[in-house]
């Protein structure tokens, strides 16, 4: 069973259904693209270099996870599942054999070194390869509980999770062991002897003895804490939903009677679930023009209930001369509401260099400009004044029937 | 307009749908609507009208896909985005994939009736929403260095932008053809021309927010 697509870059699996051991040549071997027969050969021929190729694959063994392929190694399959130990006890005299033929030889590091190697990389394998074989558990465990899950996995789990505890004490008493011949072949056990090798032996002991349960446990919060974030996400969502949304859609239906009233409703909770979506990916409010400009007119809308469309291109930090700008356009965009309040009302806001422009425009009855009576008054003072103490300008074009359009400049 | 230009309206939303087509009643000739892509495509291909009326944003790959479901097999077909979405990328994306302009849903009947029969004469509809997010493209970045190698494509000509500008405070093309003292045919023209541009232009602006929305490797 070959479970990794080729399109997709496939993990770096040990492939236990295709194996002769532990499936770590096969796994590698479909990673890379390489025939596993070359990779087990050149293991074969480390082995010969005192032992590495051993150490290597026992390695390899312990940290590659197994594949999803159900399936197990040929030697498995070849020996059954009583066999076992008979097996893996025949490798190991197997092994020592042929170290004990290099030390023969001479091709040898030192005894003092590769016994203890030895001992620790069987030890470590043992106790990774059932912190692993845990983490496979409760995959099949998962399975089951979904319905057509298989029937022979049940019995599985149950093999795989019972020895666990032995084999896992066997690895870890291999470890220890290991460290005691270290220390004693090199006569640091020895009560005058300098202690910090002893130390340096025993934190590694410890270290690989406990790794695993350390990875699994920071796996596990990492876990966790994803699907907090996403909890606490979703409950964010229907929080905003309900306060918002709901709220807003339960005032219109009481309000139904008024069209005007449910259009100023619906408007504002537009323009805040706008701004929700948006949120992030929009300029910080309060702190630029363009947020400034689209705030003050929002005020307007909801207290007018009239439509404001604003459009803004470019944008400048909102300093005084900004801010004179932003008061002279709710003048104006009030101008407007009152006068066509039943028009369409636009604002446009461009940023270009040090220049700023904004246009207010409306689509009212317009009126004639050089005949303003008295009570018109305010745009000019609220207007034209302000822009012209802060070195702006303001020109307002109309003509009876044609609508108002104010022209607000500021430059630097 | 001796005729009506004949219609074809898609949107997942039969509601929208309905209420669409009761305002554009004796406006224009709705032949048909839609509710999916797939619908849609078949719809659009054997009823062949004027201009659909296409929402951007639907289940399996929205109004753009549906451009390029038909585009191939009715060229003549013209495309107007209808759309609740104001976002920047979603307008440029639908316009890049060939809707000749883009209107939101808030838009009055009237209103819609004339963009619809714009876009059936050969014209761009750019709502003042558009002409900004395309002002805001071409905008010269301040501080950068000007862009030696921006070729035609990548930059607009001051008389576009002025055309653009006077979109985007509101004004209709033919009182822009009078402020600019210019025929309503070179108002349009300019606006084609602008169109053209934001749909084969490799500015990196627009092209940020086509690869965002996958139209560009």
């Amino acid at each position: 069973m070959v479970t990794v697509s080729e399109t997709q870059p496939a993990p770096l699996r040990r492939d236990r259904a295709h194996g002769v051991v532990g499936g770590v040549c096969a796994g590698l071997g479909r990673r890379l693209g390489i025939d596993p027969l070359i990779l087990r050969i050149g293991f074969v021929v480390a082995a010969g270099a005192g032992g590495l190729g051993v150490i290597l694959y026992a390695l390899a063994w312990a940290l590659l996870p197994a594949g999803d392929g159900d399936g197990r190694a040929l030697m498995a399959r070849a020996a059954g599942r009583r066999e076992g130990w008979m097996v893996a006890s025949g490798l190991v005299l197997l092994m020592l054999a042929v170290l004990l033929l290099f030390r023969a030889w001479g091709l040898w590091v030192g005894d003092a070194i590769v016994w203890p190697l030895i001992l620790a990389t069987g030890g470590g394998a043992l106790i990774w390869r059932q912190s692993q074989g845990a983490t496979v558990v409760d995959a099949p465990a998962r399975e089951r509980a979904r319905p057509g899950g298989g029937v022979g996995r049940p019995r599985r789990v149950l093999r795989l999770a019972r020895p666990s505890l032995g084999i896992v004490a066997l690895g870890a008493a291999l470890v220890v062991g290991a460290a005691l011949v270290f220390l004693w072949l090199n006569g640091a056990l020895e009560l005058d002897r300098d202690v910090t090798l002893a130390v340096l032996v025993v934190v590694t002991a410890m270290t690989l003895i406990l790794a695993p349960w350390w990875l699994r446990l920071a796996r596990g919060l990492t876990e966790e804490r994803a699907e907090r974030i996403r909890t606490q996400e979703r409950a964010e969502l229907a929080a905003h939903l309900h306060d918002s949304v709901l709220q807003t859609l339960a005032l219109m239906q009481k309000r139904a009677e008024d069209p005007r009233e449910v259009a100023t409703l619906a408007r504002r909770q537009e323009r805040e679930l706008r701004a929700w979506l948006n949120a992030g990916s929009r300029r910080e409010a309060g702190a630029s023009l363009a947020a400034a400009l689209e705030a003050t007119v929002a005020e307007i809308e909801d207290a007018h209930g009239v439509p404001v469309e604003v459009v803004a291109v470019g944008d400048r930090r909102l300093d005084e001369r900004a801010e004179a700008l932003v008061a002279a356009t709710r003048e104006a965009v009030l101008n407007a509401v009152k006068f066509a309040p039943d028009a369409a009302i636009s604002v446009y806001a461009e940023v270009r260099g040090d220049r700023a422009e904004v246009f207010v425009r409306d689509r009212g009855p317009g009126f004639d400009l050089h005949a303003i009576p008295p009570d018109r008054r305010g745009l000019r003072e609220s207007v034209l004044g302000r822009m012209e103490r802060h070195g702006g300008r303001a020109a307002v074009h109309t003509r009876p029937g044609e609508g108002t359009e104010v022209e607000l400049v500021m430059s630097a | 307009m001796s005729t009506l230009p004949r219609v074809v309206l898609v949107d997942d939303h039969g509601l929208f749908r309905a209420g669409v087509r009761a305002e554009l009643d004796g406006l224009v000739d709705v032949v048909g609507d839609a509710g999916t892509v797939g619908d849609a495509i078949e719809c659009v291909v054997a009823a062949e009208p004027d201009v659909v009326l296409l929402d951007v944003q639907m289940p399996d790959g929205g109004g753009a896909e549906v451009i390029r479901g038909v585009a191939p097999r009715r060229p003549a077909v013209r495309f107007l985005a209808l759309s609740v979405s104001d976002a920047p990328e979603d307008v440029i994306s639908i316009i890049r994939a060939g809707a000749r302009g883009y209107v939101t849903k808030t838009i009055s009947g009237p209103e819609l009736a004339d963009a619809v029969r714009r876009v059936a004469g050969g014209d761009a509809v750019f709502s003042p929403r558009l002409a900004g997010f395309v002002l805001d493209a071409f905008a010269g970045r301040e501080g950068a260095a000007p862009d030696v190698a921006d070729d035609e494509l990548d930059q607009l000509t001051a008389r576009e932008r002025e055309v653009l500008r006077h979109i985007a405070r509101g004004y209709l093309y033919k009182e822009i053809a009078l402020r600019l003292g210019i025929s309503a045919k070179t108002v349009e023209a300019h606006v084609s021309a602008v169109l053209r541009k934001l749909q084969l232009s490799n500015r990196h602006e627009l092209s940020r927010w086509a690869v965002q929305r996958g139209w560009l490797e």
